[in-house]
């Protein structure tokens, strides 16, 4: 089945440094025969830090940077976290994680739940993840130090033309009880996994050649059999992404072909 | 006094109500899909995709059934410059009943959406994968949304004028029931006679 894909920083900031602590994204379109399409975003953090849209516009307000200053105001931050324990909680999850050297080696997480159905109109919850096939290794302080400011994109199509990068597409089956209208809240580690196939990466290009940026990404595109669950997340994420998408679609003549990979780097890049 | 009683037929009279309730609930669907952040977006995009190729699909029809069964013509009585008011809002509210659910159809091609009817069923993309074409559609099917809501507002006017101010009949020609005055004291007088 054809998969055509996009890495990406999260946040809304075209030219911002490659940094360990920067989310990374994956997202992915599954173009199975028949026309129907399922799109997916995914994260390299294990939960949201955010459960609704009021809190993620909250989080928005609070972590600005103040004019004055051009710092995050701490006092704001932390009435916003006051406000919210669900991010607080969520936090104490995301930074414990262990960040992985580049794209290649990263494992990324639905995060919201969704649900499968049977032909007989059965559903489970389910939240999926891309989990590498590249060996992990932690990443490094040499790596953020080196001057590059575009490491993390540099390596991923090094190795790429090098060989084909892959991950396993694991479905995680959850039980009567996991939350599924709350993607700050992580699923038992005992939950059932379910290997549903391997993504194979054999291609790259930027995004000046791509037409990765000319796909919203919006994740109640599903084919039939996926459902959205009950997580409030989900049409919001689909409402912005629509939003946002038709902004940047109107500024695509305006904008520099590409500020991440030069040209001629992905050029004749076939594997 | 002979009183206009024409009538349009009632194929007609039927897409005009089912449309003109079709086309209200799609105006109203996407200004609410536009603003809304909440579970009701995906529900309202759900309803909004098949609803406009519905209308798409109506309008044709209409349109060959406008052929097929003319409008009956206007009251002799009324004043020309109604009569191409009249004439181009209803060209403009066919257009527009065509078009929008064209761009619409379009702009989706265009930023490669799938256009899911239902359930698995989905319509092929009209136009080639390009971004800056979607971003000028999807301009046009908000701004081309307000004129046909304008235009509705217009045809509401002017009907409601038709049927208060000037009861002329010619609101009756295409109300759903039928024109009590005329034939029902006709059918009295028949019974009594």
């Amino acid at each position: 089945m054809p998969v055509i894909g996009r890495f990406a920083l999260a946040g809304g900031m075209p030219f911002q440094t490659d940094e360990p602590a920067t989310v990374r994204s994956m997202a992915l379109r599954f173009l199975p025969p028949g026309g129907e399409e399922w799109r997916t975003g995914m994260n390299n953090i294990p939960v949201l830090a955010v459960n609704s849209a009021r809190g993620f516009y909250e989080q928005l307000l609070a972590a600005a940077p103040d004019p004055a200053t051009g710092r995050v105001d701490p006092a704001k931050m932390k009435a916003f976290l006051t406000g919210h324990p669900e991010t607080v909680r969520a936090l104490a999850i995301i930074t414990k994680r262990s960040v992985s050297s580049g794209f290649a080696d990263a494992a990324f997480n639905s995060l919201d739940a969704f649900r499968f159905v049977d032909a007989a109109g059965v559903s489970v919850p389910v939240r999926w993840a891309t989990e590498p096939l590249q060996p992990f290794v932690a990443e490094s302080a040499a790596q953020a130090a080196s001057g590059d400011k575009n490491y993390l994109f540099d390596d991923l199509i090094a190795g790429i033309r090098q060989h084909p990068l892959q991950w396993r597409l694991v479905v995680t089956i959850g039980q009567p009880g996991d939350p599924t209208d709350d993607a700050t809240l992580p699923w038992p580690d005992d939950r059932r996994k379910v290997d549903a196939g391997t993504v194979t990466i054999d291609q790259v290009s930027s995004e000046a050649t791509g037409l990765c940026d000319a796909v919203n990404y919006d994740p109640m595109v599903l084919p039939a059999g996926i459902e959205p669950s009950d997580d409030p997340l989900l049409s919001a994420r689909s409402a912005a992404y629509a939003r946002s998408f038709t902004l940047r679609a109107g500024e695509k003549d305006e904008k520099p072909p590409s500020a991440v990979t030069p040209l001629g780097v992905h050029a004749g890049d076939k594997s | 006094m002979r009183a206009y009683q024409a009538r349009f037929p009632a194929t007609s009279r039927l897409l005009h109500w089912l449309m003109a309730v079709m086309v209200l609930v799609m105006l109203f669907i996407g200004v609410g899909m536009a603003a809304s952040l909440s579970e009701r977006y995906a529900l309202l995009v759900a309803i909004h995709k098949p609803l406009g190729i519905a209308v798409l699909v109506l309008v044709v029809i209409r349109f060959v059934n406008r052929l097929i069964n003319k409008p009956p013509p206007l009251p002799d009585t009324l004043p020309p410059v109604q009569r191409l008011a009249a004439r181009a809002s209803h060209i403009l509210l066919y257009a527009l009943m065509f078009i929008m659910p064209l761009v619409g159809w379009g702009m989706l091609s265009a930023a490669r959406y799938p256009i899911v009817l239902f359930g698995p069923l989905q319509l092929p993309p009209i136009l080639p994968h390009d971004e800056i074409l979607y971003a000028w559609l999807r301009l046009l099917h908000t701004y081309l949304a307000y004129l046909l809501f304008a235009t509705f507002l217009a045809h509401l006017g002017a009907a409601l004028f038709h049927g208060l101010i000037r009861r002329d009949g010619v609101f009756e020609s295409m109300a759903p029931w039928r024109q009590v005055r005329g034939h029902s004291a006709d059918s009295v007088s028949r019974v009594g006679s």
